[in-house]
């Protein structure tokens, strides 16, 4: 910007020297990682060629086996809604272990090492893991989604307890009460509106790996996908993927209305007439998968 | 919550009831609904009760052939497949973000004050949030064959529902101000986006990245099981070789590269921010 003061014909915002270098920078790592992997233009070309008629034999979407589709859309609710469960429940005695506001330090570290542990494994490993233990099937899916939702859920849970004000805590147990009335009466109100987004989230969330963990065998609609992938059947894996993204959206409506019961207290009436309203609550900005 | 608190004015002494009939009404279809979900998920759900019973001894076993950790077998082909699920990170939301911009601009109301434009790009961000990046994986082994060009390009298109997203709702919170004062100069387009919006959304756009770098390191970790490259298609091979020491080395590789990149974008993110 002082350029511009000095030479008034120089270009009043151009970019910095260190922009520059940073974008030079950025261009010349793209090119290098590109040669790297192998990419190559006629490559990209001939995957055009092939994409086309992907697309081509994609439409329109089969509807031949809509049983085989419903069986494993079925178990994949089934997965998202159990996985959803057990972690909730498994998540919030974990979070308050591991609120550093109410918990002693031999008591949080445990509990954090383990929701972050958690965390740290991605849901396919881990159905991986599962699959080798408890064999094919939904309950290997179950599991698997359960550790993902107690890493995801039980990391903010844990960070909303630690945000709540003290003196409600303070004031409850002035009047002698009971540590589990102190965290029934003053810490789960104060965090249960939060808890609600974080839960509805993970159901969401859920929902959409419960389409993932099928392909290592876990159970589900991905094991459908992968097999109409592996036998060319892509009118087939249209219709599923189309059915996925219907299900996922109609999830986050559901998700809407739980919060708008939940959590702004509306009527059955004032439901009804207005339809669409604006998500009030904050919603997590990671995205575990 | 001030809507919830009934107090009938005619009887002072009357008892207190925090909701209404109405609202009590949903809630409790609300939680049935839950409870039914639960009860139908669990009868139907299919448990194959011999595969449980064994599921101790099946875990002894894993981890008995897990160890020792076959340490000798990281140079060479899994020490490259391990830079290559880098490479396939990086380039992915490079990539992204360059697809996921423009899509975000589009689909934030303030900036692009048209219904139809905004439900579109709504629809292609959420498009590409719902179907999983192994699922875009398998898409476009389909159209470039398997490598890690499918598995780049799988994971630029799963992280533009991302990436696009949250940019349109930081364009959405930007402070209207700025973006008055410089309309009203007569800047184009490009200039109010570049001085009115930019700045305000900079801190917002690159912990987005960051974040979203962070998790394509974990999911391009696993796009290899489907064939598209990096160092899941190692861990493929592994365990379809039944080499479980060298399964456990990649697990541990794996877990290694994230807990860096973790530490990385917490470095960087003081660093940018």
């Amino acid at each position: 910007m002082k350029a511009a003061v000095t030479a008034p014909d120089s270009k009043p915002f151009a970019l910095s020297t260190r922009a520059k270098l940073g974008l030079a920078l950025i261009v010349i790592y793209a090119l290098f990682a590109a040669t790297q992997l192998g990419f190559s233009w006629e490559r990209f070309e001939a995957g055009m060629g092939h994409g086309a008629r992907f697309l081509a034999r994609m439409f329109p979407p089969s509807t031949e086996r809509l049983d085989v589709l419903w069986k494993g859309i079925a178990e994949s609710l089934e997965i998202a809604v159990l996985a959803t469960t057990l972690g909730i429940f498994l998540a919030l005695p974990l979070s308050l272990l591991g609120a550093r506001n109410l918990m002693p330090v031999w008591a949080t570290w445990p509990a954090r090492t383990f929701v972050s542990l958690c965390r740290a494994l991605h849901p396919v490993i881990v159905a991986i893991i599962f699959v080798k233990a408890v064999g094919f099937g939904a309950l290997a899916g179950v599991l698997a989604l359960t550790v993902a939702s107690i890493g995801f859920i039980g990391k903010l849970f844990t960070e909303s307890i630690e945000e709540i004000s003290l003196k409600q805590v303070e004031a409850v147990r002035a009047t002698g009460a009971s540590f589990a009335n102190v965290i029934i009466f003053a810490v789960l109100p104060q965090v249960f509106a939060r808890f609600v987004g974080f839960s509805t989230y993970q159901l969401d969330s859920n929902l959409r790996n419960s389409t993932m963990v099928g392909i290592v065998g876990a159970g589900g609609i991905g094991g459908t996908l992968f097999s109409a992938f592996q036998r060319f059947d892509y009118d087939f894996v249209c219709t599923i993927l189309i059915t996925i993204i219907a299900i996922i959206m109609a999830g986050e409506v559901l998700a809407g209305i739980v919060r708008s019961i939940l959590l702004d207290n509306v009527t059955l009436s004032e439901m009804l007439r207005r339809k669409g309203r604006a998500d009030s609550t904050p919603r997590p900005i990671e995205d575990d998968a | 919550m001030s809507s919830a608190v009934q107090r009938p004015a005619s009887d002072p002494a009357a008892a207190w009831v925090r909701y209404t009939p109405g609202q009590r009404l949903l809630r409790f279809a609300l939680y049935l609904v839950f409870v039914l979900a639960i009860v139908q998920s669990l009868r139907t759900i299919d448990v194959i009760p011999e595969f449980l019973y064994d599921a101790p001894a099946q875990m002894a076993d894993l981890l008995n052939r897990m160890w020792p950790i076959s340490w000798q077998s990281f140079p060479g082909s899994i020490q490259r497949a391990l830079i290559e699920t880098l490479h396939m990170a990086t380039l992915g939301t490079i990539l992204a973000v360059i697809m996921a911009v423009p899509v975000g601009l589009a689909a934030a109301n303030n900036l692009t004050p048209n219904r139809v434009v905004n439900f579109l790009a709504r629809l292609i961000l959420v498009s590409s949030r719902s179907i999983n990046s192994l699922v875009w994986a398998l898409l476009f082994i389909a159209i470039f064959g398997p490598g890690p060009l499918a598995g780049t390009i799988a994971i630029a298109f799963r992280s533009i529902g991302f990436v696009g997203k949250l940019l349109g709702e930081a364009i959405e919170d930007a402070q209207p101000g700025p973006i008055e004062a410089l309309t009203a100069t007569g800047a184009r387009t490009g200039s109010i986006i570049a001085y009115g919006y930019w700045p305000q959304i900079r801190p917002a756009f690159w912990s987005i990245v960051l974040l979203r770098w962070d998790i394509n390191v974990r999911e391009s970790a696993v796009l290899g099981l489907v064939g598209a490259g990096g160092i899941g298609m190692a861990l493929n091979s592994a365990m379809d070789l039944f080499q479980w020491d060298k399964v456990s080395l990649i697990l541990v590789l794996i877990f290694t590269i994230v807990i860096v990149a973790e530490v990385l974008i917490t470095r960087a993110r003081k660093a940018l921010l």
